[in-house]
């Protein structure tokens, strides 16, 4: 396999977030549109100079992104529609690199935007996918939270890892959530809270559980030239990996598609796990976030539990992990919690988080992870972020 | 011993789970519902695959349903507490298992309470109460009758109520005996002609749980009375209703026997499933005893049609083209249509006919097992299974053959 070149000259800008709200009677459309204009009002450019969309959504049928361009009034020279979950953000950016990298496009509105209504999120189940449909749905297993159990009662057997160890992830996140004002959950969360609270699929319990929203992050892929000529604040991109269905002969899903790429990924960002200053993982489940810091060279997999445990993941803490408190705090607005990870990133790295800010944040970690479609998550991505 | 309903409490609607799938998933639909165990197999390289997909993920060959080995093991497990589908919800607590098939690939299934990650267990594939194929794994030996989900995907008559249509039928007899011994609660046996000597009466009488009602297919108003009855207690019906006489199409009475044959077998049915259907089909989730299956026993003779049988075979046609919109219906409320397609069977009517015939007890034996399994199909007497097999490979041959006398 040949070294990818390296993404020099990429820039991303301009994130934002559209304030999540539990159920909205709004559609997915009315969530781009939002997240165009907020692009546009702190970018300082009319959403007509975006000649790039970038599109990840589940909920905008019966669109898919061409629709959006005259929609919203675009006419954009790149388009990019990704209905692939949490890995969306991570698999867009790198095609939204190339295309700007290689002058494709100047700047690419890079959007993931879902609603969510009561009955959504169990519509959206039952046409998730045909292996699914076939074979997961009909067994009570609908949403991810049986088939999470079944991998997190694998990977616990596997590493040693107990719910306590699992439960200080969320309860870190839950603090860092707390000095977030865009987060849905609003209450301190104790290990004690954690490890008490109901059984959903055992080992999977409450708190393990995103909640479903509505909700849109976005953010500027372009041109450092692009950027310095606008005026805009940028982070550089160094790297970046993806991987679909990486081990598919494996029989229960005990390692991410990561594994397979990693050398690729620290060797083009020229650093190691342990010069990054944060690390935004994929959090629909905490046992997965324990995963990808394995996967992504931390630890080994059986280390886990002592890393665990040797380790603050708060944004005051010696290793800050999901420091806008994720997913598990802000809510899961569909495929706009794989663009979570890179929207707090940039916003760390160009030192406007407010209360959440990391200190002297330079360099950060965003992983991706999408689509149960059957027994495992398929889609697996990572990207190194540095500040200017 | 069937507990009483509280009669404060409103029936539970039937909820399906989750019907939905492709149209090559059916191909297991039809295995389980005649209760093979087929999986999806490459036909290029053999291996086995799941979920169905439509090309084999290691060689791209084409997929075809192949018997595997029922044999696998349990690589993790869980309970869902809180399903997000409703059927599943009302249900709850689930079990779930991840499997690692010994035919290679791996599979969710459901699992049984005494099988747990680790253990071998043995799968089945079962129809769901939405009737389509699901995998189901216990541990080889387990009894699995005392499994709420298996018990869910099957038609056991333990504790059941149950209607015999016709019990002047061969198969009457050795059908509510064994209807008695798997445990049904109560078996009623329709009577047409009450005034005609039955001369099984006593054995039938002696029966724990049955008794004989008045029952006349060929009468709307029959059929509505015992409906009017007994419809809210029927959780089986088995109808059995038949009318054999042997005739070819010119013969003197060839139309008035055709006639007779349709107004029993195929309007007997129509009949039947206005006055019993609605009930059964809002009772397939009352309790967990609710109403569960419908079963009709036809002739071979409706998938094809001897020249001696002409009028006969197109009535048990005609009943079969019925129970197509019937088993609809029904499965609006959970309730499974079995088909039984018997032979020739051992009575005066088919007396010229060659052996192997079918005897009552066979049929009636048939009939349990496949209530017992599940099934939406099964097939009881050699020469039965020999004609379906035949029919499958080479339909016009079998089409001379019969013109030709043969069987």
């Amino acid at each position: 396999m040949a070294a990818p070149r390296g993404y020099d000259g990429v820039v991303l800008a301009v994130p934002v977030t559209v304030p999540y709200a539990r159920f909205s009677t709004r559609p997915a459309q009315w969530w781009v549109g939002r997240a165009l204009a907020a692009l546009a009002k702190e970018s300082g450019l009319s959403h007509t100079a975006f000649d790039g969309l970038s599109m990840a959504s589940f909920s905008l049928a019966p669109d898919s992104a061409i629709g959006l361009t005259q929609h919203f009034g675009l006419s954009p020279r790149f388009l990019d529609f990704l209905p692939l979950g949490g890995v969306a953000g991570i698999v867009g950016l790198r095609r939204a690199a190339r295309a700007v990298q290689a002058g494709d496009a100047d700047v690419v509105a890079m959007i993931a935007a879902d609603t969510n209504a009561p009955q959504s999120f169990r519509q959206s189940l039952e046409h998730f996918s045909r292996f699914s449909q076939d074979a997961v749905y009909p067994y009570g297993a609908g949403g991810p939270n049986v088939s999470f159990a079944l991998i997190a009662a694998a990977y616990m057997a596997h590493t040693g890892l107990t719910r306590a160890d699992i439960g200080r992830l969320a309860v870190a996140q839950r603090s860092n959530g707390l000095r977030n004002p865009a987060t849905l959950m609003k209450k301190p969360l104790s290990l004690d809270d954690y490890l008490t609270a109901r059984a959903i699929a055992p080992p999977i319990h409450l708190f393990d559980c995103v909640m479903p929203c509505a909700g849109a992050e976005a953010f500027l892929v372009m041109r450092e030239d692009t950027a310095r000529a606008q005026g805009l604040a940028f982070v550089r991109l160094t790297a970046a990996i993806e991987r679909h269905n990486g081990f598919p002969d494996d029989a229960v899903m005990l390692r991410g598609g990561w594994q397979r790429d990693i050398g690729t990924l620290w060797a083009m960002a020229s650093c190691a796990p342990g010069d990054v200053d944060m690390v935004q993982t994929y959090d629909d489940y905490p046992v997965i976030s324990a995963m990808q810091f394995a996967d992504l060279g931390f630890c080994t997999p059986q280390d886990l539990p002592d890393f665990l445990r040797s380790h603050d993941f708060t944004v005051t803490g010696d290793l800050p992990h999901n420091t806008s408190g994720g997913q598990l705090s802000l809510g899961q607005a569909g495929c706009a919690g794989g663009h979570l990870g890179l929207v707090e990133s940039i916003r760390q790295l160009l030192g406007t988080a407010g209360d959440r800010q990391v200190s002297g944040a330079r360099r950060a970690l965003v992983s991706g992870f999408g689509m149960i479609n059957f027994d495992r998550g398929l889609g697996s991505g990572a990207a190194v972020l540095e500040a200017t | 011993m069937r507990a009483k309903k509280n009669p404060l409490h409103p029936v539970r609607r039937p909820l399906l789970p989750p019907g939905q799938r492709s149209r090559a998933a059916h191909l297991l639909t039809a295995a389980a519902g005649e209760g093979r165990f087929a999986l999806p197999c490459c036909t290029a390289c053999g291996r086995f695959a799941w979920p169905m997909p439509e090309a084999c993920p290691a060689c791209l060959g084409d997929i075809a349903l192949a018997t595997a080995s029922q044999g696998a093991r349990v690589l993790s497990a869980t309970t869902a507490e809180v399903p997000a589908d409703a059927y599943f919800r009302e249900r709850a607590p689930w079990r779930v298992g991840l499997v690692q098939m010994d035919c290679g690939p791996q599979a969710l299934v459901h699992l049984s309470p005494g099988a747990d990650t680790g253990d071998s267990v043995w799968l089945s594939l079962k129809l769901d109460r939405a009737g389509s194929a699901v995998l189901h794994a216990g541990r080889e030996g387990e009894d699995m009758t005392t499994d709420p989900q298996w018990r869910d995907m099957v038609a056991d008559p333990r504790d059941r109520r149950v209607l015999i249509t016709d019990a002047r039928h061969i198969a009457a007899l050795p059908l509510a005996r064994a209807l008695a011994k798997a445990g049904a609660a109560a078996i009623y046996a329709g009577l047409p002609d009450q005034w005609k000597p039955l001369d099984t009466r006593a054995a039938l009488e002696s029966v724990p749980g049955l008794s004989l009602v008045p029952l006349d297919v060929t009468s709307d108003r029959s059929v509505a009375d015992l409906a009017a009855q007994i419809g809210g207690k029927v959780e089986i019906l088995v109808n059995t209703a038949d009318l054999p006489r042997p005739g070819g199409l010119m013969g003197p009475s060839a139309t008035a026997d055709a006639r007779a044959a349709m107004d029993t077998v195929a309007f007997g049915l129509l009949r039947l499933a206005r006055g019993f259907g609605p009930a059964m089909a809002g009772r397939g989730a009352d309790g967990t005893l609710g109403a569960v299956a419908w079963v009709n026993v036809l002739s071979v003779f409706a998938h094809a049609a001897p020249p001696a049988l002409a009028g006969y075979s197109a009535a048990h046609a005609a009943a079969l083209a019925f129970s197509h919109a019937l088993r609809a219906d029904l499965g609006q409320g959970g309730v499974r249509l079995l088909t039984v397609f018997a032979g020739p069977t051992d009575d005066p009517w088919f007396q010229t006919f060659p052996q192997p015939k079918v005897t009552g007890k066979a049929l009636a034996d048939g009939i349990v097992a496949a209530l017992l399994n599940g099934q939406e199909q099964a097939v009881v007497g050699d020469l039965a299974r020999d004609l379906m097999e035949r029919l499958r490979e080479n339909p016009k041959a079998v089409e001379r053959e019969f013109a030709q006398g043969r069987m």
